[in-house]
Order: C-alpha cells, then structure tokens, then sequence
C-alpha cells in the first residue's frame, strides 16, 4: 500500500518539473538557448550532476509503501525505496558509538565474564567494518543516517519556494497588472510579512501547526488519509513558513517585472484586440516570468538548506524521527565535547550537505547568468 | 525631505498595526492562557485554582478579543488582545509572564552586549568584505580573482554553524588564545569579544565579498570609469576614487537596512558565547515559551526593519544628490 | 590638516592597542582566563547555572536551580545534616527541632503515638534563635525620626540605582518570630503565586480560608480600580505604577500564631509526620515586611528591583549582583549570626578529610560567582581549564572523565586524576519511569490480560541497558517508586525485587531481568502471541513524551526498538510540553514517560503518585498513570501518616507487592549524580536534600592560581604559524594576481537570502 506524504508531493513536483524542462529544451527555442549557454560551462554541468544525484536519492526517499500485516491490514512501518535498497545499513545497528570501519565500539563497556568477574574493555561491533562513517549514540549508522537526511535538505531547499511559487506569481502578477488597490493591498501584505523577523514568525508557526505534525518513524492510522495520503506532515508545514518568510522576494521581483511587461508593445495590442485581462495575463505574461521564478528557486535554495540546521538548532526544524542533516550537527556538538572526540557525525553532516549547497550555489549562479544577466547581484 | 519622512512614518503605520494584530493572532491561538499558566506554574501541584489565580494576576482571565461582559468601549478595552498588545503601539512592553520582569527595561540594558559583538562583526565584516571584493575587481580575470571567487563560495556554502563550533573548539579549547564564552562589561569585555567578532565575520565573509565584487564590476564597465582610464588615472586610483563612491548606493541597499538589526543582536552567536544581549533573550523567551517577550521582540524587530527602509532611502539622498525624495 | 588629524588618531590609537594587548596578557600569561585580573587570588568560588532563575522569591521559588541560590540566603528554620545518612534534619534559624504535639477534638493531649483519626489538632511549637540578623539590606535603612529612609522614592531618586547595593544606605536588623509568621501569611498572597499552597492548604489550619479572603480582597482592589478607571484600564500598567500591597491583618489565620519574640506556632489540621520536612524549605524562611513594602514601590519594579530577584534573607551569604544573563554573585553575610562546622559526620567522613574543620566558624569561602552558560560544552571545557571550580558531568564527556573499575565502581580516568580532580557520587531521591494510562481500554484496567501485557512490556524495556547507553551507568534499575536512601527502599534483596520482571540469581545473590522469550511468553497468555491481537492486527501503543533537544531521538528510537523485539509498534508522539500536559490532564494516552523529585526523603512523598486521590484526570493530581486500587489506596491513608516503624515497613512492603503485580508503571531506574570538584575545593560531600550546602565548602584560592596558569599555556607556536601561513597566503595572492584566470570574471555574486539571516 503506497504511502505519500505532502512533502513527498513536493518532491514529485521537483521531479516532474525537472522532466519538463527537459522537454522544453527540445520544443521551446529559449529554453534551449539558455541550456546550450548551460552547457558551455563544466563546473555547473558537473553541479548539475552532482544535484541530480542528490535529487534522485530523495525522490527514492519519497516513494514509500507499507507491506501487508499478517492477518490482514498493514504494517505501521511506510520503508521508502531507499530504505529498502540500503536495508543492510539500516538494520545492522550496533549497541552504540563505533569509529568508521571499525571493528569494536567506541567507549569501553563493563563485560561480565563467565565466572563472574567485570572486566571494562571495547566491546567487538556484531559488524565489524560495515559503519564507513560510523555508528551514532545508539548504534544506527551514520551513512544511512546522512542519506536520510538528503530527502529533508532537498525537501526545504526546494519545497519552500514550490510551495509559495503559485501565490507569488499570482499575488505580484495580480499587483502589477491592475494596479491601483489591489497593488497597494498587495505590498502591504508583503510589507507586512516582510517586517516581522523571520526566525520569530517561524517559531510562532511551527508551535501552531508543526507540533502535531507526522514527523516521521512510524505511521499510525490517525494520520492517515483516503488510506494512502499523510496530509498533516511537520516538515511540510516547515516549507510552507519558510516560503512564506521569503516569498516577498519573488513578488517584489514579479510585480516589477509584471509592470514593465504590461507596458509592452504585444501586450498593449492584446489588449486592443479586446483580449480579456486574465487571458492576456496567462497567455503573455505569466510565460515571460518564468526565468525570473526559476532563478529564484536556485538561489534561494542553498540558503534554505543551511537554514534548516539553524531551525534544528533552535529546536523548531525536523523532527527526531526524520532524518535531518541539522539533527546531526546538533547531536555532534555534544559530540565534540567528548575525549576521545566523536568527529565523524560532524564530518559526514558537513560533508554531505556542502556536497549539496556548493553544487547548488554554483549552479544557481550559472542559471542566472544564462538566463538573465541582469540580475546579478541581486 | 521632511515631509517625505513624515510621510513614510505615517506610511509605517498600518503596516505596523498589522504586525501586531498578527502576532497577537498568532500567538494567542498558539498558546492559550490556561495552556501559558500550566507550562508556567511548572510540573508540580498546578491546580485549577492556581491556573486561575495565575490568570487573573497576569491579566490573561479576560476574553481574547470581544468582552461582551463590559458595555461600550470596554468590550473593546477589556479584552487580552488590547490589554497585552495595544499598549505595544507605544513601545510599552509590559512584564514578561514568567518572571514578571520589566520587558522595557530589560531591552534597555540587553541591547549593549548585543551592540558590542554585532557592531564589530558589522564595521569589520563590511570592511574586509569591500576591501577583498575590490581588490577581486581590481585584479579581475587573474587567478587571484579566480581562487578569490572558488573560496567565497566555499565559504558561503558552509554551515554557520559549523565556523561556531570550529572556532570554539580550535581557538578556544585546543589553542587557549581566547575564553571559550562568557562577557564581562564594559573594558573587560573585550577579550570575550574577539572570538566571537572574528567567527562572525568569517561565516559573512563569502558571500559579502561575491555580492559587492558584483557591484564593483557593474561599475568597472560604465563609460565614466572608461573615460577615467582613459584620461590615464592608473586602475587602483579608478577604482577608489570612482569606483567605490558610485558603487555606494547598491552597498548602502544592502547595508543600511541591517543597521538598526544590529540592537536586535544575534540569535545563535550570543547563546553559543553566553553573551547576555538581545539574541539570548529571544531564544530563551522562545525555549521558555514566554510570548509576552517573543510578541515585543517581533513587534521591536519590524519596527526596527522599517526604521532600516526609511534610513536606506535617505542615505541615499546624502551620497547621491540626484536622488530626490517626495 | 588631514596629516594632523591622522597623527591624532594615532595618538588616541596607541595607548588603545596597547590596553588591549595587556588586557589579553594580563591574568599570567593566559589569554583565555575569562576572569578579571584583580580576581586573581581571591577566595572566590566559581561555579555555574545554565538558566536565568526564575524566582528568588522564598514563597515562589521551587526548582532545583533556584535554590541553589536562595538555600544560600534564605535560612528556613530547619536544615539537613550536612554529613549524616541517612538525611537527618537539624535546627538551622530554630534553636531546636520542634516535635508536635497531637490534640484531639475535645482538646485533649494526645501521645505522640496516636493514629492519625483520633488527631483533631497537630501543634509544631518552633522556637527560633536569638541573635538572627538579616543582611544589610535599604528596606532597613531608618531616618532618626525612624522612617524608613528610602520610602515612596521617586524615578528621580531612583536614578542610577540599578541593583540593591547600588542604594548608599543599608542597615540590618533582627529576624523576630514575627517575621516568619509573616512569611506563612505570604504564602497565602495570591500575588506571591506559591507554588506549593494547594499542598500546605490541606494540612495548614484556616489557610484555604485565609487565602481565600486574600485572593477576593484583591479581587475587590482590582474592580474597584477598574471601575475608577473605566474602560481605559490596564490591569498591567496599572498595578505597575500602584502596586497593590494586601493587609494581611484584615483576616485572621489561626494555624499561625506569635508566641513572644523568639517562639511561634503553627498548627495542622490533622497529623502529618511530613510537615517537619516542610519547615526545611525557604517556604518557611523569614521574611521581613519592610523588604515586602520596599519593593512595592513603582520606582523600583520599573527597574525589575523586586524581592523575586534581590532576597533579603538571615542566611551565610547574601546577594551581591544579580544579573541574571550574565552572573550572579553572592558574598558572606557580614551580620550572619554563625554556626559552625559540624563535628561529626557519617561512616568514612573522617577518613575522607571531611571533618577536619569541625567546629570552624561558616562560611569559609569570602564570595560565590554564579556564571550564566548554557552549552554544556563550554562549560565543560572551562571547567578542565580550571576556571570552573565544580562540574557534573555530561553523559558526552563521561568516558572522558570516569571509566568502570573491574569491581563494578565509578573510577575517575588516569586524565582527571593527573589534575587532581575528585569524583562524588550520590544517589538523587528521585524515579524516573515510563507510565501506562490505566483508564485505556487496551493498556490499563485490572483484569490479568492488561496486567500481564504491561508485566510483559516491563521485561522488555530493559533498563540495564538504558542506563548503559544514555546515562553511562548512572543509574540504578528501579523495582518500585521508591529510590534508595528513603525508608522502605527495599534494596536488592530477594525479597524486594519486582518478582514479574526479574528473577534472582542466588548464585550471584542478585536480580536477573527475565529474558525477552519471558516477555513474548507473558506477551502470548496476555493475549498476544508476537503482538498481534485476537483479530490479528498488530498492537499498536501510543507513546507520549514533550522530548526535545540531543538526546531524544535516540532515546525514542530505543523504546521503538524494545517494544519491537515484542512485535508491538509504538507509535512514537512527541509533542511540546504543554500539549503533553493537556493529554496528561484529558488521559488521552497509552504510554508516557516522566519523572519525579522528591520533596522530602519520605516514602509517602512518592507512593502519592499512585494513590487514586491524586489521579491525574479526575482529580488533577499527580498521578498521572491514573492508577487505582482500592486496596492500595487503603495501605496508603494508613501509611501516610505513620512514623518510620517497622509497621510502616511491612505496610510499605505490602504495596510495592501491589503495584509489582499491577504494574501501572514501568519502574524505570533512579539516577546516580555524579559530581566532580577541582583538588583545591575541600569539605564536599553530596546532599541531595539540603540546598545550602555552600557554606561549608572550602577553597585554596593559591594552589588555584598555580594550576591554572599550568594548565593553560597557549598554543602560541600554533597560532605563529597559522599566522605566518596567512601571511604566505597573502603573498600568493600577489602573485596570483599576476597570472591570468579561466572564466571567473562571468562567474559573478549573490546574496544568499536566508530567512534565518
């Protein structure tokens, strides 16, 4: 039986809109344009693949179901894809703390030995070498714990922005194509939300909505929609604030964008020829802020990355049961504390994620600059 | 000039209504009165009787916004949104819930540590962010300019995080150079400071320098720099002398908003260095669920982004006389 | 001009940089001292607090953290032993430990013996020492004509003044029985929020009563002032600019009673052995009502000067500045009345050098310095440098500190002993357990099925190994409420372990958990074979908790995990605090975890948590697995009120049985805290009761100063080299800057917006 979270919805929207720009780039003369200028530069092709790995263990992370229970019904566990490829690393836990390719554990244990006697000595893992990056506090393996966390940092860095992306075309579009209240409405709304401190608004609206969240672990029937859909899920709900603390941005940047369009020359003579304003708007404008939008996306998804693991810090990001990058950098601060210091936590949560954020800046700069020069340094 | 200031302030009104009705809104239906006392009076023998004597002590026993019990203006009046937020229009913070401590007061005394470490990361951040960045313009196309970029954005791609945690651990525990945290007032502040100042520059650094290597290089190629070289100015005098003083009002965008933030402080450098200002509060506010400070800090925290547009724009009438404002 | 100006910078600029290179050098030659120089050498005891304290206020203040502050100031009229085991209470502001005395209803004198029905009337006569002082302190400060002096201040006087000892005049004064009946009376102020007056209203005569007229009083003060007002009221500006001051004279409460300057009575309505423990918390401390009405002026609560954050107390020390984001130090009470060292402690005190300042006038250490620090990891790593004087220590910096020796004890590391560091450990007087709703259908009720489900789940949350992984072994596996050191604790003997979840080893005279084939096997005459019901659905259980922070995911991984090896799915609900206290309140749950600390070292204080009275739902009470047993609660009325006999014991004995077999609660473990101390710092010895355990300890402010600048040679070679590679650094930039780059110059820059920023 399926199982899809909203976030999951998020990915697939990711996915689905990645295949179309594929598409595009074959159909649309502008878009191959762009690509072709892609194309020219390595280091953000190399970026590109780089993301598209990520992309793809995510989109593994997001296609879970739940096998049938003995006795009818299913089981409360929903594995992923991913989860059942690295099964191997998933199950074999060991009791706690254990280097990378290690064969014992990491701090020493009493042992009682058979005629009684306690000795204190690092007990053998029961899989020796299986841990490259080690085993954390209770055993679990880091590298399934770090690929876990891919799913999350792909889900904010791109779910914030998925999630405001129709209000924020439809808002700035509305504001500069008609003008007058309706604009003046409009930037107060984003005015508004602008001013108000961002981590503040979010921690207001995870208490609100996040706290009852799904968030993650074990799926109970309570959750559950039409039998298949989680529709009150934590990390969606942590999209949906951090779109909404940096959608002012987009509008802002639409709205201006709209203003001048409006003033084009087709668009005036549209406008002549009786075509209504919605369908102008559909028809001419809206195609012609796409890259605006796209170069958006790219940009603001690193930094909503790393703001995940300031949300965790703070204790209002992801919840303990999914696996988050910002998680593990909280944990491993503890970690560091200890003598011997328990490093690899820290090393594969730094690893993993400067793997995505440095591909994604990279990119995110290549994109703008093929699509629309002018924007730099914005 | 005035009259434009006068009118941007009345222009900041509505907006900053809105933000307190919205946080009133949000925060109330977060947290209910009973939910605030239970989570208050702690863990042990929190009777119903004492959740009701906490409400009627803090205020929080009234409606939350329509009091039907009181006849005209009193059924506005006499309400919790009224009493805990109106009073917010006039900077009146109130107490907070849990300790009833002076909100106000305790502003006032909390924002000069927060001054004393974002003041120094901002001069010192901005600092070597323009001097890197123009010295990437300067040399542009060479290799320095090219390592120069691959580090920034190496830099920018890391976790604050992360610079926190190193820095403590490698300056602070390994090397012995600084106190690991604390603050101390006044003169003796200092030595804590230096860490702290130099972590937080660091983690600005990458992307500071790419954003303004940007506008230098927008500047580098308009005609009056050519005419400039032309005339035979070497490229460093170029770049001071004009560069600098017409790449000012892209800087000053970025710059003068985040001024009057500077008293809000940081909030996760001043808790990982126990430094007591306005960050730590926040945070602590939060952890302990005390809405009646978060709701002055948002409200505190949009009026100073407002402060920060007005500022902006009149900055840039002071370094471009062709900007009029009306 | 401009040369001028710039020589005059440079002027200004010299002696700065040169104030702030001494400033690093200065304290020996260690950069990172956090402290001032003119510290050095002092007889200062640093230590630290991870939280602002809430209350300083002796009616109010209730948590660990502030009394840790307050037991300091405040001298309520009895005290624990300092040294003797188990805890035994001895006069602290009294001159002896009062005994009550039992009437009943007629009037007539009871034995002590009595049972608790007959008693209508317990009198607890406390005579108190003569010759108390109260720190100096302004609210004491009198005029000639004997008006207070700083009475009705002004904001004008009150400029400049931002902590008590900024006020130039303070005198003291003599702590009279009045005092601390007046400090009962405060109890009753619906302003002071006591926490603990639901408790004290059920034993304390007339104290609901009083309460009650206090709290309409007030309400009466507030509606007469709103209605003065109209609608432009604001109960908060209001009561800020006039406070309002209840008469506590205008009532009478008559389990209170001044009998002469230096003797006072307080009376119960019924007999209640505990209340003696009571009367060694700050509730009962003196408080003087010059203090209550001089911060209730509007001049200084604008100010945030109130009795929640100065105390005004009789103790060893008194407050010296109060900053609660930055520090808070205490110095000696000049006007402290004295005591001395005690000279007799417990068994190995003698050995342990622990009595070797018997009869030396406390306190011995000048001032304490309270540091705010949050992060357990700084704070650690100061504490190895030496700039903290005590540390506990973190389940991350264990292994670092203390390792197992072969006979099974805590041993400090070859590392902390080379510093000299000690290592105390001490079992707390408190439980930490994992609870079942007994109102839930599927997990609670009495019948054998929901029992031998719970009986099941028990064997299978294997504590040992909880302890092991999160607490590093701190901990001792429970097998009932009670933790070691309160009467009744049964040990590990034979005849006191939870028989349904271990089975004693006779061999190694010790209890073995069952194994989990047990626990499948109880598991399947409960009705579930491998944790699917009789339709064949898999068991699913709830499980509540407010964790947040590090350690919570592991540790809800863990139970997951246990309750998997049964073939039962806990749904994990972690939810913020106050959302698991309103499931709490509602019994909407299944399973929860939580905690207790005792108030007072007596069984009842934790056989209370599972007497139906307090059951959590219908009574709001404490209990919060919302158990009841008739039979139980029998036992429990009869062993409430008993003194500590052998009677008490077999009635103690006969309960655990009870709750054994029903297992409301998995008896999770009770935790052992460990403490470490620097070689310098003598006359430590844990007490998880008393909270004034300051004055006795000691300091060799000198061996300090020494081992510190040993410890903490900065890496100067390092940070040389880290320099010089900088300084190459910068030189290839110069040369880079010659050589032509690949495509940089289009590579161009944003500004990431972040909304955390």
């Amino acid at each position: 039986m399926p199982v899809i979270l909203a976030t999951d919805l998020i990915v697939y929207a990711l996915a689905l809109s990645a295949a179309w720009f594929a598409v595009k780039t074959r159909r649309d003369g502008n878009v191959r344009a762009a690509w072709l200028e892609l194309r020219r530069r390595r280091l953000a092709m190399i970026s590109l693949a780089l993301i598209a790995l990520y992309a793809a263990v995510a989109l593994a992370d997001s296609i879970r179901y739940r096998d049938a229970a003995q006795g009818g019904g299913y089981s409360a566990e929903a594995l992923s894809l991913l989860d059942r490829a690295a099964s191997g690393l998933r199950t074999r836990a060991e009791k706690t703390y254990s280097a990378p390719f290690s064969g014992r554990l990491f701090s020493k244990e009493s042992v009682e030995l058979p005629d009684g006697r306690v000795v204190r000595d690092y007990p053998a893992l029961k899989y020796p070498g299986a841990h490259w990056l080690g085993t954390d506090k209770v055993g679990g393996d880091i590298l399934f714990a770090s690929l876990k966390g891919v799913r999350t940092g792909i889900v904010i860095g791109a779910g914030a922005t998925i999630v405001v992306i129709p209000f924020a075309i439809f808002f700035g579009v509305v504001a500069g194509y008609f003008g007058g209240v309706i604009d003046d409405v409009v930037q107060y709304v984003y005015t508004t939300l602008a001013s108000i401190p961002g981590v503040l608004l979010i921690v207001a609206f995870m208490l609100l909505f996040g706290g009852r969240g799904y968030q993650g672990g074990l799926i109970s029937e309570k959750d559950v929609a039409l039998a298949f859909f989680v529709p009150n899920d934590r990390l969606f709900w942590l999209c949906v604030i951090l779109g909404i603390t940096s959608w002012t941005d987009l509008c802002r940047l639409i709205r201006a964008e709209t203003l001048k369009l409006r003033e084009l020359e087709y668009v005036q003579s549209a406008r002549t020829f009786g075509a209504g304003g919605l369908r102008i708007i559909y028809r001419h404008i809206v195609p012609n802020l796409m890259h605006l939008v796209l170069i958006t996306f790219v940009i603001q998804f690193s930094g909503l990355v790393l703001a995940e693991s300031v949300l965790s810090y703070i204790g209002i990001g992801v919840g303990p049961e999914m696996g988050s990058w910002g998680n593990m950098i909280n944990t491993a601060r503890l970690e560091l504390s200890r003598e011997p210091v328990v490093w690899w936590n820290l090393l594969a949560a730094f690893i993993f994620m400067f793997g995505l954020v440095l591909p994604a800046n990279i990119f995110g700069d290549a994109v703008r600059d093929a699509l629309d020069p002018r924007l730099r340094g914005r | 000039m005035f009259s434009y200031i006068v009118r941007r302030i009345l222009y900041a009104v509505p907006i900053v209504v809105g933000v307190n009705c919205l946080t009133a809104a949000l925060f109330f239906y977060v947290n209910t009165p009973d939910d605030m006392a239970r989570k208050i009076l702690g863990e042990k023998n929190v009777t119903p009787a004492a959740i009701e004597n906490w409400k009627a002590g803090h205020g929080y026993n009234l409606p939350a916004f329509v009091n039907a019990k009181e006849s005209g203006l009193g059924t506005l009046t006499q309400t919790v949104f009224f009493q805990k937020s109106a009073p917010l229009l006039w900077l009146d913070f109130g107490r907070s819930d849990r300790n009833n401590i002076d909100i106000g007061g305790e502003i006032k005394t909390r924002m000069w540590p927060s001054l004393a470490i974002s003041v120094p990361i901002f001069i010192a951040g901005l600092a070597s962010e323009l001097f890197v960045a123009m010295m990437l313009a300067r040399w542009r196309g060479t290799l320095l300019d090219l390592w120069g970029l691959v580090a920034s954005v190496v830099m920018m791609s890391v976790s604050a995080l992360f610079y926190i945690i190193g820095g403590q651990y490698v300056l602070g525990k390994y090397l012995m150079l600084f106190p690991i945290s604390g603050y101390d007032a006044g003169v003796h502040s200092i030595k804590f400071l230096v860490l702290p100042v130099v972590i937080g520059v660091i983690s600005g650094v990458g992307s500071g320098v790419r954003f303004y290597r940007t506008v230098f290089l927008e500047e580098m190629g308009k005609d009056y720099i050519r005419t400039a070289r032309a005339k035979g100015l070497g490229e460093g005098r170029v770049l001071f002398k004009h560069g600098l003083k017409n790449a000012m009002i892209p800087v000053l965008t970025n710059v003068v908003v985040s001024i009057p933030f500077l008293f809000y402080g940081s909030l996760i450098m001043e808790t990982f260095f126990s430094v007591p200002g306005l960050g730590n509060f926040t945070i602590d506010a939060i952890q302990s669920q005390d809405f009646a400070i978060v709701r002055s800090m948002v409200y505190l925290g949009s009026i100073l982004y407002i402060v920060g547009l007005i500022l902006t724009d009149i900055s840039y009438t002071l370094v471009d006389p062709r900007v009029r404002l009306e | 001009m401009k040369d001028r100006a710039v020589r005059g910078i440079m002027r200004l600029a010299r002696p700065a940089a040169c104030g702030v290179l001494l400033l690093l050098l200065v304290p020996g030659c260690t950069p990172n001292n956090p402290y001032r120089a003119s510290e050095r050498g002092a007889n200062i005891f640093y230590t630290t607090f991870s939280e602002p304290p809430k209350h300083l206020d002796p009616g109010r203040a209730y948590s660990s953290d502030e009394y840790d502050l307050i037991g300091q100031i405040y001298e309520p009229p009895l005290q624990y032993h300092y040294l003797k085991r188990p805890y035994t209470l001895i006069p602290a502001s009294a001159a002896e430990t009062p005994g009550p005395v039992y009437y009943d209803k007629n009037g007539k004198r009871l034995r002590p013996s009595a049972p608790a029905e007959a008693v209508a009337k317990a009198v607890y006569e406390i005579k108190i020492k003569k010759g108390l002082a109260y720190a100096a302190h302004p609210a004491f400060a009198k005029t000639s004509g004997g008006a207070p002096v700083y009475a009705n201040l002004t904001p004008d006087a009150a400029r400049g003044i931002n902590e008590v000892k900024d006020f130039p005049i303070k005198a003291s004064r003599e702590a009279v029985s009045g005092d601390f009946v007046y400090g009962i009376m405060r109890l009753a102020d619906p302003l002071v929020e006591c926490p603990v007056l639901p408790i004290l209203e059920k034993y304390i005569l007339g104290l609901k009563e009083y309460g009650d007229a206090l709290r309409a009083d007030l309400a009466e003060i507030r509606r007469q002032r709103k209605e003065a007002a109209g609608p432009a009221y604001n109960q908060d500006t209001d009561e800020r600019e006039r406070p309002i001051i209840l008469d506590y004279r205008r009532h009478k409460l008559p389990g209170v009673e001044k009998a002469g300057a230096y003797t006072y009575r307080v009376i119960l309505k019924t007999k209640y052995p505990q209340f003696i423990y009571w009367l060694a918390m700050p509730f009962f401390a003196p408080v003087p009502e010059e203090a209550a009405l001089f911060y209730a002026q509007p001049a200084l609560a604008g100010k945030n000067i109130t009795l929640d954050r100065f105390p005004v107390g009789t103790g060893p020390y008194m407050m010296d500045t109060f900053n609660p984001n930055m520090e808070i130090t205490l110095v000696a009470n000049r006007e402290f009345h004295g005591e001395t060292y005690p000279t007799e402690g417990g068994a190995g005190d003698l050995e342990a050098g622990l009595l070797k300042d018997g009869g030396k006038p406390m306190p011995f250490i000048e001032k304490i310095v309270f540091k705010l620090e949050k992060e357990a990891i700084p704070r650690w790593n100061k504490f190895l440098q030496g700039y903290y004087d005590n540390s506990g220590i973190g389940t991350d910096s264990f292994d670092q500190a203390v390792s197992i020796s072969a006979g099974g004890r805590a041993e400090l590391t070859g590392a902390m002993k080379a510093k000299g560091i000690t290592l105390t450990t001490s079992v707390r007087p408190s439980t930490y357990y994992a609870g079942f709703n007994m109102l839930d259908p599927a997990v609670g009720g009495y019948g054998e099925r929901a029992r031998k489900l719970r009986q099941a789940i028990s064997i299978a949350l294997d504590f040992e190994e909880y302890i092991e992984i999160f607490n590093n072994g701190r901990g001792i596996p429970a097998h009932s409420p009670l933790p070691p050191g309160i009467f009744g604790y049964g040990g590990r003997a034979e005849a006191a372990i939870d028989p349904y979840v271990y089975d004693w080893d006779p061999a190694r005279k010790r209890p073995v958990r069952k194994s989990i084939e047990d626990a499948r096997r109880v598991l399947k005459e409960a009705g579930y074979p491998e944790g699917r019901g009789a339709d064949g659905e898999p068991l699913v259980i709830t499980f509540d908790n407010p964790w947040t922070g590090v350690d919570s995911t592991p540790m809800i991984n863990w139970y997951i995990k246990r309750f998997k090896l049964l073939g039962v799915q806990l749904e994990n609900r972690t939810t913020d605090y106050n959302r698991f206290q309103e499931k709490m309140l509602k019994g909407n749950f299944q399973f929860f975890s939580w905690g207790w600390n005792a108030d007072y070292p007596d069984p009842e204080n934790f056989f209370f948590l599972l007497a139906s009275s307090n059951g959590k739902v219908k009574y709001q009470g404490e209990n919060a697995a919302n158990y009841s047993n008739a039979e139980f609660d029998r036992r429990f009325k009869q062993m409430e009120n008993m003194d500590n006999t052998p009677e008490r014991m077999g009635i103690i004995a006969e309960m655990t049985d009870l709750v054994q077999r029903d297992s409301p609660w998995v008896w999770g473990f009770h935790p052992v805290a460990f403490g470490l101390h620097h070689r310098w710092v003598s006359n430590v010895k844990p007490n998880a009761m008393a909270n004034n355990t300051m004055k006795y300890a000691r300091l060799g402010a000198a061996q300090r100063e020494l081992l510190r600048d040993e410890w903490n040679r900065p890496g100067w070679g390092i940070a040389a080299a880290a320099a010089a590679a900088a300084a190459v650094i910068t030189g290839g930039a110069y040369v880079l800057a010659r050589r032509r780059g690949g495509t940089a110059a289009d590579n161009r820059g944003h500004r990431p917006c972040s909304p955390t920023s």
